[in-house]
């Protein structure tokens, strides 16, 4: 530690006004803040601020709780790839396929990302924002295993400089950056984040019997074909590797293909208890997601048009990214709601709305990315209507 | 249930901005304030409300092949469709002239915050379209109706939507080329990316 000190302290003053490297203050600043700060501490008297919870330690929470979530996504993309090829394979071998596959993608997402933030901090002279760390772990978890590592890059690009860079960044973008980054994805190359990608089979050949949908989007040909109900479906579906392979208890356990960090509804709840705990994420938010998707999945039942709104609730609840986008995408403080009433309907509407993009659109299987970006936009809305219901009370009950 | 599906479809599923980009240059300018877009966006309603219908009464007794055989029946073989742009936006520039009188009467501050863009609405395409496709889908009067009013709740949710998030945008430090309506812009083409939500609902 003394040793990295030093060296800080030495090539400080040609960061500095009218050093060698002046434009590359943000830089410095930042290695400098990523290694010591808060290196300006109180003085043991007259220290006002009890819990100094900056962006930077906020961000540090989020991240945390999304490591289970990473390290399941990658023991479950090398267990996929050893199911789908019919290989046996060790934990060990499993966890390492897993890792050759996802951490390439992380580091390509905070490269990208980061080198857009630096070249923005320089431009403008600000100290680098805090802000990517979170959204560059977010950008790699709902990426499907078999996605091109150009296309995240250009992913990661479009997202931090169109969805955050230019509204000013950090803390002043409209729509949750990660998502803006695979609905950018999503649109532009449809072929490569749809369809059978959601299993890594590298250079072999997948074994007789395996289908590489996810759970929706076996769901969703059930209710097209209107054939049998969307459990008889799954059950009939990869039983070529276990009988059982979309029970309920897999599913929310998550040892089914899909995006890499989301296929574990267990994982995001512990990542949930995390953030709720400390206090990071709304659980108004959550809960209410959750809340709305449940109800409409109970009212759809009870309709019950086609094979797709028979499927009981609960399933909702644990298939395809519902959980991890309620607990990780919709709290996002800076695009959420940020009244307490707001963040009950903001919540209850994604939920409302996933299960219907879901249901009736078979254009995207999945509906949770569109429901909160859809919501992101009307946030600022709904806050706008909560603070004039509330002026409105204060001013009737005032008396002059 | 049709009605209702219809009201659905041209609220979100074809939302006049985010499907057609109908209505853009008063859903830029006027968006800068959420009670001015919520003026603008009632004005907007109520004036395709009324002239949805009035267009379809006009088209089927008037203007249509045949519409004329009640007259005489020399006039049965008469086609006038190709009046039809100039007769819609008649019926749409009488309209906006009432609707400009009567804001000025009830609410002088609206009137004043609207400006210029309310005559505007004479010419705001959202309005036109509305009536050249009803034309072209071949609507009945109820369905006219409803299709009028509906998406002109899908203009009124799409502009205060804008408005809203315009509030909050001022505290933002935009880049000084894109400020004002380029940063306006991109925000559009981004709650196009989240409306997108609804494309190919069948209803």
């Amino acid at each position: 530690m003394k040793l990295l000190r030093d060296i800080f302290d030495k090539n400080k003053p040609q960061f500095e006004k009218g050093g060698k490297f002046e434009k590359l203050m943000p830089l410095f600043e930042s290695f400098e803040t990523m290694a010591f700060v808060p290196y300006e501490v109180t003085p043991a008297k007259g220290g006002q601020i009890k819990d100094a919870v900056d962006l930077k330690r906020l961000m540090m929470t989020v991240i945390i709780s999304m490591i289970p979530c990473l390290l399941f996504g990658i023991w479950n993309v090398g267990y996929q790839h050893a199911l789908a090829t019919g290989e046996t394979m060790t934990f060990l071998e499993q966890v390492g396929i897993g890792a050759l596959v996802v951490l390439p993608i992380v580091i390509v997402s905070y490269g990208a990302g980061l080198t857009v933030e630096f070249i923005f901090a320089i431009k403008k002279g600000h100290a680098l924002n805090e802000g990517f760390l979170v959204s560059g772990m977010l950008i790699p978890l709902v990426m499907p295993p078999d996605i091109p590592l150009w296309q995240v890059a250009l992913a990661t690009v479009f997202a931090v400089v169109i969805g955050k860079e230019v509204f000013g960044g950090t803390g002043m973008n409209i729509l949750n950056v990660a998502l803006t980054a695979r609905a950018f994805l999503y649109f532009a190359y449809p072929s490569q984040i749809s369809g059978e990608v959601w299993t890594y089979l590298g250079d072999k050949t997948p074994i007789d019997g395996y289908s590489g949908s996810t759970t929706l989007a076996i769901a969703n040909q059930a209710s097209v074909a209107d054939s049998s109900s969307v459990i008889d479906a799954l059950a009939h579906s990869n039983t070529a590797i276990s009988a059982d392979f979309f029970s309920f208890s897999n599913l929310f356990l998550g040892f089914i293909p899909g995006s890499i960090g989301e296929t574990s509804t267990l994982m995001v709840l512990i990542g949930a208890a995390i953030l709720i705990i400390t206090g990071v994420g709304s659980w108004k938010i959550i809960v209410s997601v959750f809340g709305g998707a449940y109800l409409t999945a109970l009212l759809f039942n009870i309709i019950g048009v086609n094979e797709f709104m028979l499927m009981p609730a609960a399933y909702h609840l644990v298939i395809g990214g519902l959980a991890f986008g309620a607990v990780f995408m919709a709290t996002d403080p800076v695009t959420a709601a940020q009244t307490e009433k707001g963040k009950w309907i903001y919540g209850f509407l994604i939920g409302i709305l996933t299960i219907i993009i879901r249901v009736f659109n078979p254009a995207y299987p999945e509906g949770i990315m569109l429901a909160i970006l859809l919501m992101n936009v009307f946030a600022p809305l709904i806050d706008f209507y909560i603070v004039k219901a509330n002026k409105q009370r204060r001013i009737r009950r005032a008396t002059v | 249930m049709e009605l209702f599906n219809l009201a659905i479809k041209s609220i979100f599923i074809e939302n006049m901005i985010f499907a057609y980009f109908l209505g853009m240059c008063s859903y830029l300018a006027v968006s800068k304030k959420v009670s001015t877009a919520l003026g603008l966006g009632m004005a907007v309603v109520f004036v395709l409300t009324i002239t949805v219908p009035l267009n379809w009464v006009l088209t089927e007794y008037v203007l249509k092949e045949g519409a004329l055989a009640g007259i005489s029946s020399d006039l049965a073989t008469v086609d006038l469709m190709f009046l039809s742009f100039i007769m819609y936006i008649a019926v749409i520039a009488a309209m906006v002239q009432l609707v400009e009188m009567i804001i000025e009467k009830f609410s002088p501050s609206l009137y004043g915050s609207l400006g210029i863009f309310l005559p505007l609405i004479a010419v705001n395409c959202a309005i036109l379209g509305a009536s050249l496709f009803m034309a072209e889908r071949d609507y009945s009067i109820a369905e006219a109706t409803v299709y009028g009013f509906s998406s002109g709740i899908g203009w009124l949710l799409a502009i205060i939507a804008l408005a809203a998030i315009r509030e909050k945008l001022k505290y933002s430090d935009v880049p000084d080329g894109l400020k004002g309506l380029g940063i306006t812009m991109l925000l559009t083409g981004l709650m196009g990316i989240a409306f997108m939500s609804f494309m190919g609902i069948q209803l």
